[in-house]
């Protein structure tokens, strides 16, 4: 007769099981935790300090600009209603950032899911040519744009003489470069995570590909898209070198360029604590927008590089 | 609706940019001189109408008073502020663009700073003004400042001078008269500084920008030497030049200047002398009001005074700052131009300008005027200053002028390379860019 | 008579496609992407023809002695603009001694690209390791670690010039009051300190790039090795890295992208004109403001170049797959197993040819 080999546990009582199946909380483990919590807490502590920092400069009087107390004292506001005075001119400024920046993210929105469509869904030879001058073109120098645009909006070739300085144009068009493939790459990743069936079982039911792209594909890649429109938005949000050449006038400085030009009431003068204020005021859209969709963000910036 | 009205103008540029198409002048040809428009040749010297005034970022608040003045006088020939940055660079770089898209900003009146002056006349984006116009109540170096080639191109409107500001309680309690000679100053700082430990001799501006330039200018000449010489040609490396930057080295080294002043500039130079932290200070006459403030901001407020600026062997020589009024070449109402410009720089005009701004002004009689020397003590100091000021070396290139005077005198200040060896090196470039 | 024994292999011919979009979708495609191929075109190929016109030229700008007026125009002068970088040098004295403008600039660049690269790896990967194991408070580190990175760099680069002003914090954490670093002059300092400011600003985004790669290795993997008895290191060299070498890899090329063309730090920092911390990228700037289109032309081709060779270099030697397409992957990996078969095929036949040498395989 053979005997079945019956399994230890058998003999073991749900209590001892349990008594055996407890996790081992030794010296080991919490040393574990407690590297873990330091090192959550330097990774806190290094994003946050310098940034600490600017909000309690832009809250010192406007006369201790330099001091380096760690806590303000006393605490004073006046910085912020220093930074929209009439010579910082600083709400139009925000203004232009905003028009700039708003304008070329629906640009590239508009351009990038159609072109992003495209190149997640339809099969073409030339793809991978397409998406690699694509990404390649961002990858571009901006100086090396900025030149003969700067020429050409300036009117120095006879051939086509624009007169485009300190226009919304002449940023605008520029920021396209960089934006329109950080949009088409972001709005690709979306589009290819979403299933072909979807697709496919829309046709099924009748619909052309197009209906099947408008009415399934588009309200379900809302989310991508929106991620993809506030990355584009924070890029050109961000952007400098471009303001700083075409944007000139003082009525026309997006918000970067006249923060790293402000100075105070005299020619010389370095406000401290305004252009502190100013930083902050031209950081909290980002960062509201950053941490209302922080998920989002995650997402949209590793879905680019994570297969 | 400023934005709209942006908006408004897009599509309206769109639309006129075909239209300059058939009118645009050709730019890039091969080798003509620039276009030079005489008042006698050029029609627009007689034409009169609305005009844009450009100039920096106005800090006082005063400039668009005047336009309303003038504008009020002459209804029909009406008067723009446009502000650029207050950013020198900034401003020169809209100026020279306003030229080379053939006048698009509009620009008529144009506030030159007095290096531009050469380098604007020679590339032709401002013209000769009309040979008869009297400049003799003018001081004779703000004058000189708006002349290139032996024509006026630009009307002299504000000056500047350096002045040392000493810390008078100091002094008299040591019983020091203000030092003529840099000596003297080291000399009399000892003293001070024997009783009043932990305090710095001298500063000035000597970070990486054109303030150094002027600091080393005022070095080089304050010891004999030269930039350029009569005919323009440069003359850095004479024994005189070097001992005037030897002397700010040797300074540098044994502590007279703290090490710190090489990254000053006018704001942080002005806050160590308020904090109480120098007994010397160079710099331009804006700081006196603000370090007599007594509002706490300024410790040293009552305490000070200002005297002409030491050298080698007496008494210095201040760089000359300022602006002048130019026209650019493209404007299309130049006679209201000029006769703005003219209007502005009037003595009554002046005089009230440099009551409501204290910026210097440029008509000799004001300089003892008794209403501006009780308001402004330091007026006849600063007019012995401008006096004897030189303008810093006067170059079509001078962008590139100014970045090599810099780099040599940055080198050899914090002792990358010596004196000598800086200004010789200094003497090579400029040669080359002088040329 | 060799016999070659029958192999199934697929047909030897690879038909030709009658042009880049025949492929069936491929006129709809076109459509699509037309819109965004013609604003890149107008956008950034033609501006970059044109800058490699304009390199070739450069401004006459001599002065008439006898008027003082300055030529205008501009005459043809081939690779002058490059040669001169060696023949007439603008010597200038940087952190690194003597040596023309664009030599200094270039060496700043590689110099900021490679520490800054490395040092934002490798603590961007620290980070990611520590948030992998975390319990708790995810969210808040998450949140804290997209604030450097939403923080525009002009704005960084203000904050940081707070900081390391000579009276400033930076100073006084270190107790330096009384014999202070100068952070923002002309020197090594400045470099030190735009390095640090790059490095706070993107070392995060790695971390985060990084974060997302390692929480796709699966737990299983881990548990393998441990049941292996693989120690910590040998884990992280032989496991982790490899799986999370793909996002690692692209990441690091555009971060690498981004600082060669660095612009932002150096003028909002420190400022235009200091040698020590002056990029190729403020380099072409300061030309073209100085109106000296062809050699700023020439500045910004060299950095051009310089960017497409390290991409070059990342997509072919450490496998950059910036693509990620994954049909087109398939597509092209059976391609090129084909071309091996193929390879193996000829060789095949030709050896078999050659072997034939005695009379008595023949007949």
């Amino acid at each position: 007769m053979t005997q079945v080999a019956t399994p230890v546990i058998a003999h073991l009582t749900p209590e001892e099981l349990a008594a055996l199946n407890k996790p081992r909380h030794d010296g080991k483990w919490w040393l574990g935790k407690i590297a873990s919590t330091l090192g959550m807490a330097f990774i806190v502590i290094y994003c946050l300090v310098p940034f600490y920092w600017m909000i309690i400069s832009s809250l010192r009087l406007p006369t201790m600009g330099l001091s380096n107390d760690y806590w303000p004292n006393p605490i004073s506001f006046e910085n912020y209603p220093g930074v929209f005075s009439a010579q910082n001119n600083f709400l139009r400024a925000i203004i232009n950032s905003v028009v700039v920046s708003v304008t070329t993210t629906v640009l590239t929105l508009v351009f990038g899911i159609i072109g992003a469509y495209a190149l997640a869904r339809l099969r073409f030879a030339a793809k991978g040519f397409v998406l690699a001058i694509i990404i390649g073109a961002s990858m571009f120098p901006g100086i090396t744009l900025l030149l003969p645009l700067f020429k050409l909006f300036t009117g120095a070739y006879d051939w086509m003489p624009l007169h485009w300085l300190n226009q919304y144009q002449a940023a605008i068009i520029p920021s396209l470069s960089f934006g329109l493939p950080l949009c088409v790459w972001n709005l690709t990743a979306f589009f290819r995570q979403l299933p072909v069936e979807l697709e496919q079982a829309a046709m099924v039911d009748g619909c052309t590909p197009g209906e099947a792209f408008r009415k399934v594909i588009l309200p379900l890649a809302a989310p991508g898209v929106f991620t993809t429109a506030i990355l584009t938005f924070i890029a050109v949000w961000n952007e400098f070198m471009i303001s700083l050449t075409f944007l000139q006038a003082r009525d026309m400085k997006t918000a970067t360029v006249a923060l790293s030009q402000f100075t105070g009431t005299l020619g010389f003068n370095t406000p401290f604590g305004s252009i502190m204020a100013a930083g902050v005021i031209t950081t909290i859209p980002l960062l509201i927008l950053v941490l209302f969709f922080q998920r989002r963000i995650v997402a949209g910036l590793t879905a680019g590089g994570v297969k | 609706m400023a934005s709209k009205n942006k908006l408004a103008r897009l599509t309206l540029s769109v639309l006129s940019a075909t239209a300059i198409l058939a009118t645009a002048a050709c730019g890039s040809s091969s080798g003509t001189a620039g276009s030079t428009t005489s008042a006698s040749t050029d029609a627009s010297w007689s034409k009169t109408g609305p005009i844009n005034y450009v100039q920096g970022k106005d800090t006082s608040g005063n400039v668009q008073k005047v336009i309303d003045k003038w504008n009020a006088l002459h209804p029909d020939q009406k008067v723009t502020l446009i502000e650029l940055s207050d950013n020198a660079d900034q401003q020169r770089a809209s100026m020279i663009q306003n030229a080379q898209s053939k006048g698009a900003s509009n620009y008529d009146v144009l506030s030159v700073d007095v290096v531009w002056t050469a380098e604007f006349a020679a590339n032709g984006y401002i013209s000769a003004l009309p040979s008869n116009l009297d400049t003799s109540g003018y001081l004779k170096a703000a004058v000189d400042s708006g002349t290139y080639f032996n024509k006026l191109y630009a009307f002299p409107s504000t000056s500047d001078g350096a002045l040392l500001y000493y810390r008078k309680d100091l002094l008299d309690a040591a019983g020091l008269k203000p030092p003529t000679t840099w000596a003297d100053m080291k000399a009399d700082c000892k003293t001070i500084q024997a009783s009043t430990p932990g305090i710095d001799c001298y500063g000035g501006q000597f970070q990486k920008y054109e303030g150094l330039t002027c600091n080393i200018a005022e070095m080089v000449n304050s010891a004999g030497g030269q930039f350029l010489d009569d005919k323009g040609a440069p003359t850095v490396n004479t024994d005189a030049a070097v001992a005037g930057v030897q002397w700010a080295v040797d300074a540098f080294k044994d502590g007279t200047i703290p090490k710190a002043a090489l990254t000053w500039q006018e704001e942080p130079s002005r806050q160590a002398f308020q904090d109480g932290k120098l007994v010397f200070l160079r710099n331009w006459p804006y700081v006196y009001s603000l370090a007599n403030k007594t509002d706490g901001s300024s410790k040293v407020a009552g305490k000070f005074a200002v005297a002409p600026i030491p050298g080698l062997n007496g008494p210095g020589v201040s760089t000359l700052g300022g602006h002048n009024m130019g026209i650019s070449t493209y404007s299309q109402n130049k006679g209201t131009a000029l006769a703005f410009i003219q209007w502005w720089n009037s003595p009554e005009n002046q005089k009230a300008n440099t009551i409501a701004t204290s910026n210097a002004p440029t008509w000799t009689a004001l300089y003892t005027d008794t209403d501006l020397t009780s308001q402004f003590q330091y007026l006849p100091v600063l007019k012995a200053s401008i006096d004897k000021a030189q303008a810093r070396p006067k170059a079509v290139k001078y962008g590139d002028v100014t970045l090599a005077i810099q780099d040599a005198a940055y080198n050899a200040l914090n002792g990358t390379t010596t004196a000598k060896a800086a200004m010789d090196d200094l003497q090579t470039k400029l040669t080359a860019l002088v040329k | 008579m060799a016999v070659t024994t029958a192999e199934r292999t697929a047909p030897t011919t690879i038909k030709r496609k009658k042009n880049a979009f025949s492929d069936g979708q491929g006129a709809l495609a076109a459509m699509l992407l037309a819109p965004t191929l013609l604003v890149m075109f107008f956008v950034t190929g033609i501006p970059i023809v044109m800058s490699i016109v304009e390199a070739f030229y450069r401004a006459k700008g001599g002065v008439d002695p006898n008027t003082g007026l300055v030529q205008t125009g501009s005459s043809f002068v081939g690779l002058q603009n490059f040669t001169d970088i060696f023949a007439h040098p603008s010597i200038v004295v940087g952190v690194y001694g003597s040596m023309d403008r664009l030599i200094n600039a270039f060496i700043n660049t590689t110099l900021f690209t490679v520490v800054c690269v490395v040092l934002e790896t490798i603590l961007g990967v620290a980070m990611a390791l520590i948030m992998a194991r975390a319990f708790r408070g995810r969210g808040l580190v998450r949140a804290s670690i997209l604030v450097p990175w939403a923080i525009p760099t002009i704005v960084s680069a203000v904050m940081w010039k707070l900081i390391f002003n000579t009276d400033g914090v930076a100073n006084k954490v270190l107790g330096l009051t009384n014999s202070p670093i100068l952070w923002l002059g002309d020197n090594r300092y400045s470099q030190m300190a735009i390095i640090i400011a790059d490095v706070w600003k993107t070392a995060p985004f790695i971390g985060l790039l990084t974060l997302a790669g390692l929480q796709t290795i699966p737990a299983e993997v881990y548990e393998a090795a441990k049941v292996d008895g693989a120690s910590a290191w040998q884990t992280f060299t032989r496991i982790t890295l490899p799986m999370v070498k793909p996002a690692l890899v692209v990441a690091v090329l555009f971060r690498t992208l981004d600082t060669l063309r660095m612009f932002d730090l150096p003028w909002g920092m420190i400022g235009p004109g200091k040698y020590s911390v002056e990029t190729l990228s403020v380099f072409a700037y300061l030309e073209m403001n100085a109106t000296r289109y062809g050699q700023a032309a020439a500045y910004s081709i060299v950095l051009f170049l310089y960017i497409v060779l390290v991409a070059f270099l990342f997509v072919k030697l450490l496998g950059a797959d910036v693509v990620g397409d994954e049909e087109l992957k398939a597509i092209n990996a059976q391609r090129k197993r084909m071309r091996e078969l193929h390879r193996k095929q000829a060789k095949a036949s030709a050896s078999v040819r050659t072997n034939i040498t005695s009379g008595s395989a023949a007949s």
